[in-house]
């Protein structure tokens, strides 16, 4: 047994154990890795008095001060410039974006500078630094609030790129990220903030080091492959897809780079069967990188084409018609039954 | 609504209109103490060379002559293949070396890719300098030993880096102070803007030092900025502006050495712009004669930075034929060392690819890395 399931069962005993968000678990994680190592210092728009615009640095200025916690200048390539600054004087920046499509002000520092200090200076000068974004829609928000930006991040080498789907990951990988060596994109997917669990901010748990996808449902009829805010509707289509007789396995990715090649491909290569399923772009997105991978290692043991559901290739649309762009339970369903090539070619 | 908004103000008994102020606004700092001088500040050949070290004028002549000479040996690996491209400081040399030699050890230069004179003057390997220019790889030194950040192409970025080392170093307790040196076209860009922001707002221990050679490749400074002068944009964000002669290497020095001494106090930042001219063209893959006269060249070729020191240094008496001929004796054994190193091919490693993506080879890399010792083997064996 581990410690962390002895703390938690510890804490359920004192009837301490609350549901817990994601958003209360990235805080944590923040908070514990300030009070571990004096070199973590956080920084951002509204990250200090407000504790973020979703709460999420609530309470790091007032425990750490506003020299570990620091409300920045409104201005996107200045909060990642000057990071990368600080990281060279041996600190360790976790840098907010607010919202995703804010972050782009700032992505010549990242390709330019972030993602390559380790690759031009020959290991002498690495980034150890995070660079959270809240990404993704479903939460209502109006233009430039909604944006799956993975992608981007994806095709530039030097970074990580890394997403946690449920509350005990949110912990585990930012506290992943923030020791890493090297500069981790963590995008947050902000639709799951409130979502909850009964994990023990008493005993927080720690998990695998960064590029370790997961199976979050074992199954033997297909694999779905998803990260982030897609992974509640994998699990739940994978539920609603037992009455249809199809058992399919879910594997979550938690990174997109380094990309856990073999996860993927061994459960492909047990169920005969993929679908990839993110909400962004299907065009040049991440699942076609993905499908492709699938095909180079697996493609004698598919029994179907690798099939992609993703957000339509649109710029991310407004809050009222956001739900028909966003790929559901059914979309997700309808790509489970039109893997039935081999019966139906 | 009974109670009238508090915003909302009473008719005035006597019908004058009195505007009142917004209810957030303060009245601000004058801004006339931040506001850069009319004139940029020249030493040489004014009285005020007499307070100036002698000791300090010999040295930035002998570096002034050095400086030359590797420009001018750097343009000519240029055309003999051994540079990919060099953007030449020829009469920009007086800003390069008085401004790296206004800092101490522990501080930081951040320079933009012209500034190899800087990193020279401030210590780092002539040959070590130039990596990023002969193509080998793109940094040639590690930028801790040197405390000299890697040359930055893209324009102005490298500023906001500064303010964060900046800030850094206050946090820990170090008085450290970062000089970051920009061109009079990377002004242009955000980043620009938002270092000077970021370090006004945070009083980071900056100096911003604009060296203006009047052009951005072939755009002059009239197409480039309306302001009265780069010191000018200074004001706005809340620090000083100083204007000064940047071929007066005494002057520059004498500038830069104040600013670096008020970072370090806690004053907080400086922007300072030094008043220049590129004598060569932007790079030796750039024609200057389509967008600048010679007539104007000329003019500044009058305002050598070498010459003006020389001659100032000779007058007073610092200087003699024995001196000039030393001083230029030690610039032509740095060229002839840098012409030989320079001559022999650097040893690459082309697994070297791999090295340095991540601190950990992801599987991806580490399948492409095999893919490449593969091809190499084979190339080895069919030779």
């Amino acid at each position: 047994m581990t410690t962390a399931t002895t703390g938690a069962a510890a804490a359920k005993a004192a009837g301490r154990t609350k549901p817990a968000t994601m958003a209360q678990a990235l805080q944590r994680a923040m908070r514990d890795a300030m009070a571990e190592d004096p070199t973590v210092h956080v920084m951002g728009e509204d990250v200090g008095t407000l504790g973020g615009v979703f709460r999420v640095t609530d309470g790091l200025a007032k425990e750490f001060g506003e020299d570990r916690c620091t409300d920045t200048p409104l201005a996107e390539a200045g909060i990642l410039g000057t990071a990368v600054g600080m990281a060279m004087y041996g600190l360790r920046p976790v840098v907010e974006m607010q919202f995703d499509a804010f972050a782009y002000p700032a992505f010549e520092q990242l390709v330019s500078h972030v993602a390559r200090m380790r690759n031009r200076t020959r290991g002498a000068m690495p980034m150890p630094m995070v660079i959270r974004v809240p990404y993704g829609g479903g939460i209502g928000g109006v233009e430039h609030h909604s944006d799956s930006s993975e992608i981007y991040y994806m095709a530039t080498p030097g970074l990580h790129v890394v997403t946690p789907a449920t509350v005990e990951d949110a912990y585990g990988l930012l506290r992943a990220a923030i020791a890493s060596d090297d500069p981790v994109v963590f995008l947050e997917p902000k639709r799951l903030y409130w979502s909850k669990s009964e994990w023990s901010p008493e005993a927080p748990a720690r998990v695998e080091p960064i590029g370790k996808a997961v199976v979050r449902r074992p199954g033997t009829s297909a694999t779905l492959i998803t990260y982030g805010p897609s992974l509640p509707v994998c699990l739940e289509a994978a539920e609603a897809a037992t009455a249809e007789g199809w058992d399919l396995e879910v594997v979550d990715l938690r990174s997109l780079v380094p990309f856990d090649e073999e996860t993927v491909a061994a459960s492909v290569r047990r169920t005969g069967r993929a679908v990839v399923v993110h909400e962004s772009g299907g065009f040049a997105g991440p699942g076609a990188e993905i499908a492709a991978r699938i095909t180079e290692r697996c493609f004698h043991h598919l029994e179907a084409p690798v099939l992609r559901v993703a957000g339509f290739d649109i710029p991310y649309p407004p809050p009222m018609l956001e739900r028909h762009h966003l790929p559901g339970v059914d979309r997700v369903l309808d790509a489970v039954a039109r893997l039935q090539w081999e019966a139906g070619n | 609504m009974q109670q009238r908004s508090s915003t909302v103000q009473e008719p005035l008994a006597d019908s004058a209109y009195r505007p009142t102020p917004p209810p957030a606004w303060r009245p601000r700092t004058d801004p006339a103490p931040l506001l850069p001088d009319a004139e940029p500040l020249r030493v040489l050949g004014t009285d005020a060379v007499a307070d100036a070290d002698p000791a300090l004028l010999r040295r930035l002549y002998a570096e002034l002559v050095r400086g030359r000479r590797y420009n001018a040996q750097a343009t000519a690996l240029t055309k003999q293949g051994r540079l990919a491209v060099y953007p030449s400081t020829t009469g920009q040399e007086a800003c390069e070396i008085a401004a790296a030699l206004a800092l101490e050890e522990r501080d930081w230069l951040f320079p933009s890719y012209r500034d190899t004179l800087a990193a020279v003057a401030r210590g780092l390997d002539p040959v070590q300098a130039l990596t990023l220019l002969r193509g080998d790889w793109h940094t040639g030194y590690d930028p801790r030993e040197y405390r000299i950040a890697p040359l930055c192409t893209p324009l102005a970025t490298q500023l906001p880096h500064a303010v964060g080392l900046a800030h850094a170093a206050r946090l820990k307790g170090d008085d450290v102070v970062a000089l970051a040196m920009v061109g009079d076209g990377g002004t242009s860009e955000g980043d620009f803007h938002e270092a000077l922001n970021f370090a006004a707002v945070w009083q980071a221990p900056v100096v911003f030092l604009v060296q203006n050679n009047g052009f951005a490749i072939s755009v002059p400074l009239a197409k480039q900025t309306a302001a009265p002068s780069l010191a000018h944009k200074a004001v706005g964000y809340g620090m000083p502006g100083r204007l000064v002669d940047g071929n007066d290497a005494v002057a520059v020095h004498q500038v830069l050495t104040e600013a670096v001494a008020r970072a370090r106090r806690g004053g907080g930042p400086t922007l300072v712009e030094a008043i220049t001219y590129r004598i060569d063209a932007h790079t030796n893959a750039d024609d200057a004669t389509r967008y600048r006269a010679d007539g104007e060249v000329e003019t500044w070729r009058a305002h050598d930075p070498v010459l003006l020191l020389e001659r100032e240094l000779t007058e007073r008496g610092l200087l003699d034929e024995e001196g000039r001929r030393a001083a230029a004796e030690a610039a032509e054994t740095m060229a002839a060392e840098l012409r030989e190193r320079m001559n022999a091919d650097p040893v690459l490693d082309p697994m070297d690819l791999f090295t340095h993506v991540y601190a950990e080879q992801t599987a991806q890399l580490r399948e492409q890395a095999a893919q490449l010792r593969a091809e190499l083997e084979a190339e080895g064996e069919s030779r």
